[in-house]
């Protein structure tokens, strides 16, 4: 391997995320700004107007209209983009339903961010839970380097799975500050991910007409839905081959040893761990620091939160005898979602499970945040910190 | 006239009768075969594609109810990356265009995107059962405008949603009925060989909607001519370049029109001068 293919440099998350789309090559892009998305879909704008890019760009007049964008543009074969963060998405959600439905490749990246009112511009994952159950493929990035990586593999599961993906990323804390970052050249991108070319007769094509998004009766809605779930559960497979496959073409030197990592999920920890943490995104770089001062507490980071590793969460939580679900939304009345998913993952686990909902709205969330939670893992119920 | 291949072929669910299938088969016969569809949601889409079947001969999409003009809009841009000069039509009915989608039309027309949008115009959401849309014109009869004692139907006027397109500074605009499948073939040739975005809007008589006879849809939109209530129109350059009201234009009177549409029915006689109004109104502004 050549020097300079593993040159890190210090950059915004925002820039490293754009540098990697535009290395991705997609052919259309369209997006709305909303903070805290805005300095992604800036750079790409500016690499096109400067001539290093030379995808179609498109002004969208709302998020909906962006989606709808990048939905006709998959629709007629082309490689698409989009980003957004919090309204956006929620104003995007029929679109995203339809995406998912009509079985395009969307790749869209969300800078996370809390939902109104209050209005509010700061991180939280609610954003990312409204869009839940839109048959997406869901990954979730602790760093700017995973969040590098996880755009490449999102293009590379879409394409291959005819399933849109989001790679979420904290908005403020992952897109607005720096760190040492590898960026994966053109040349990288293309050995792993060929152009994309779908099939005569798979997409809009004079030369072999189709129909795309006709009207389903009883009798074949369920099947396409039934469809979607299956193809869903068994893209975890595909995910772990996609990450390890990338991870050989840009092997990460900075990553911090795990003992565990598939793709979907990653543990850090002892090999048996009292006490174990479940979180996603970047308040997993908080709790590993946190964790460097405890020798019977681990983490369970989960990458994909759609399709859901339940098997893996089942496995790991078993070892434990406290299990803590730390995450950054609620479903108000019930309890936080990630919550809601590992119990139903774990019908059999004997351990205590409690749930911590943290970072609210830009909440800060302290090493000493994560001590406490620790030390009130010993009680179940739901706490906000 | 000569026909070429059907680009939508017979076989769909349509009501009897209905107008707007007649309107889109004079549509199809200005395609040629390198021609993608986008399809709002309403009749047509629900009618012309029952999986896993399809009416459709050319590349056809249907996304959302409000969408279809970012839909084209991502399509066009995907065709430009490929450069390719295939066409792109958009089909949509009045509550896509008028309500629902008109913030979307909005921007595809900011952005100058190469692209043919045209609405049948029910006058109301026939898909959904006849409620009121922002193309509802006053006094009608509709299931969310019911004409009782206390209320005389639609109370709001009709939308001009020619001059919301003429606003936007397009190249050609026109306006027909689906009684002059001609008139309707030449204009989506003219528009498909304009550049820029164009807007054509065609009366489309709706049997359970207008509560007509299943042989009367033809009538009803030669009458909305011939009243002067629905002229045929074409804007080049923004300039009124051809109208029905023309030097020989002998008006009928409206209510000709109104009576034959169970819709009407209930108007009293200076309900029905005031439509009248609206049928002189238009004669005087589209005279050419």
């Amino acid at each position: 391997m050549k020097k300079n293919i593993t040159k890190t440099s210090f950059l915004e998350g925002s820039r490293a995320i754009s540098l990697t789309v535009a290395n991705i090559q997609p052919e259309v892009v369209s997006a709305y700004p909303i903070t805290p998305q805005t300095h992604i879909v800036e750079d790409l704008a500016s690499f096109k107007a400067s001539g290093k890019a030379n995808y179609e760009y498109l002004r969208a007049e709302s998020e909906f209209a962006a989606a709808s964008i990048v939905v006709g543009a998959s629709a007629a074969g082309s490689r698409v983009y989009s980003a957004t963060s919090s309204q956006g998405l929620l104003l995007m959600i029929e679109v995203l339903y339809n995406a998912s439905g009509l079985r395009l490749p969307l790749v869209m990246t969300v800078a996370n961010r809390a939902v109104g009112a209050p209005i509010n511009i700061w991180n939280d994952h609610s954003d990312a839970m409204a869009m839940r159950d839109a048959g997406w493929i869901m990954l979730f990035a602790e760093n700017h380097q995973e969040a590098v990586d996880l755009h490449v593999i999102s293009y590379k599961l879409a394409e291959s799975l005819n399933i849109p993906v989001t790679v979420n990323v904290d908005g403020f804390i992952l897109t607005h500050s720096h760190e040492n970052v590898i960026i994966p050249s053109k040349l990288q991108i293309k050995k792993y991910l060929p152009s994309y070319k779908p099939k005569l007769g798979t997409y809009l094509n004079p030369k072999q007409p189709i129909t795309i998004g006709g009207f389903f009766s009883p009798e074949y809605y369920w099947q396409e839905k039934a469809r979607l779930d299956q193809d869903l559960k068994a893209a975890t497979a595909k995910i772990t081959s996609a990450y390890h496959s990338w991870k050989k073409i840009l092997p990460s030197p900075l990553a911090i040893k795990t003992i565990f990592d598939n793709g979907l999920v990653e543990y850090y920890g002892p090999q048996k761990a009292e006490t174990l943490l479940i979180a996603m995104g970047s308040v997993s770089g908080t709790i590993k620091e946190a964790l460097k001062k405890q020798n019977k507490v681990g983490l369970l980071k989960i990458r994909s939160y759609r399709p859901f590793p339940a098997e893996d969460i089942k496995r790991i939580a078993s070892r434990s005898h406290q299990i803590a679900i730390i995450e950054k939304a609620i479903s108000s009345g019930a309890t936080g979602p990630l919550y809601a998913d590992v119990i139903a993952a774990c019908p059999t686990v004997k351990g205590i499970f409690s749930n911590h909902i943290v970072g609210l709205g830009g909440r800060d969330i302290s090493l000493e945040t994560i001590n406490s939670i620790i030390k009130s893992s010993q009680h179940e119920g739901l706490k906000f910190w | 006239m000569e026909y070429k291949k059907n680009f939508l072929t017979p076989g769909h669910n349509a009501c009897a009768g209905c107008g707007q299938l007649s309107a889109v088969q004079a549509v199809m016969r200005a395609l040629s075969a390198d021609t993608i569809l986008v399809n709002a949601t309403g009749c047509l889409e629900v009618t012309t594609t029952a999986h896993p079947q399809s009416a459709w001969q050319l590349p056809w999409i249907h996304s959302l109810f409000e969408n279809s003009a970012a839909i084209a809009s991502g399509v066009k841009a995907s065709l430009r990356k490929k450069k390719k000069g295939t066409k792109v039509v958009i089909q949509a009915g009045d509550g896509g265009t008028y309500d629902i989608g008109i913030g979307l039309i909005s921007g595809l027309w900011e952005r100058g995107e190469e692209i043919l949008y045209i609405c049948y115009d029910t006058e109301s959401y026939s898909n959904t059962g006849v409620q009121a849309s922002g193309s509802t014109p006053w006094g009608a009869n509709t299931v969310t405008t019911p004409a009782d004692k206390k209320s005389i139907g639609a109370q709001q006027v009709k939308k001009d949603m020619i001059g919301i397109a003429l606003a936007h500074g397009l190249n050609y605009i026109a306006q027909s009925t689906a009684a002059f499948p001609d008139d309707i073939t030449n204009k989506v040739k003219k528009a498909l060989a304009t550049s820029g975005p164009t807007y054509i809007q065609i009366l489309s008589p709706c049997v359970p909607g207008w509560k007509i006879k299943t042989d009367e849809a033809i009538a009803a939109a030669r009458l909305a001519v011939q009243t002067g209530l629905y002229p045929l129109l074409e804007y080049s350059n923004s300039q009124l370049s051809s109208s029905s009201i023309n030097q020989n234009f002998q008006a009928k009177p409206v209510d000709e029109y109104l009576k034959m549409q169970g819709r009407f029915r209930h108007l009293k006689t200076e309900d029905i001068a005031h439509i009248q109004k609206n049928a002189d109104k238009n004669i005087s502004i589209y005279k050419i």
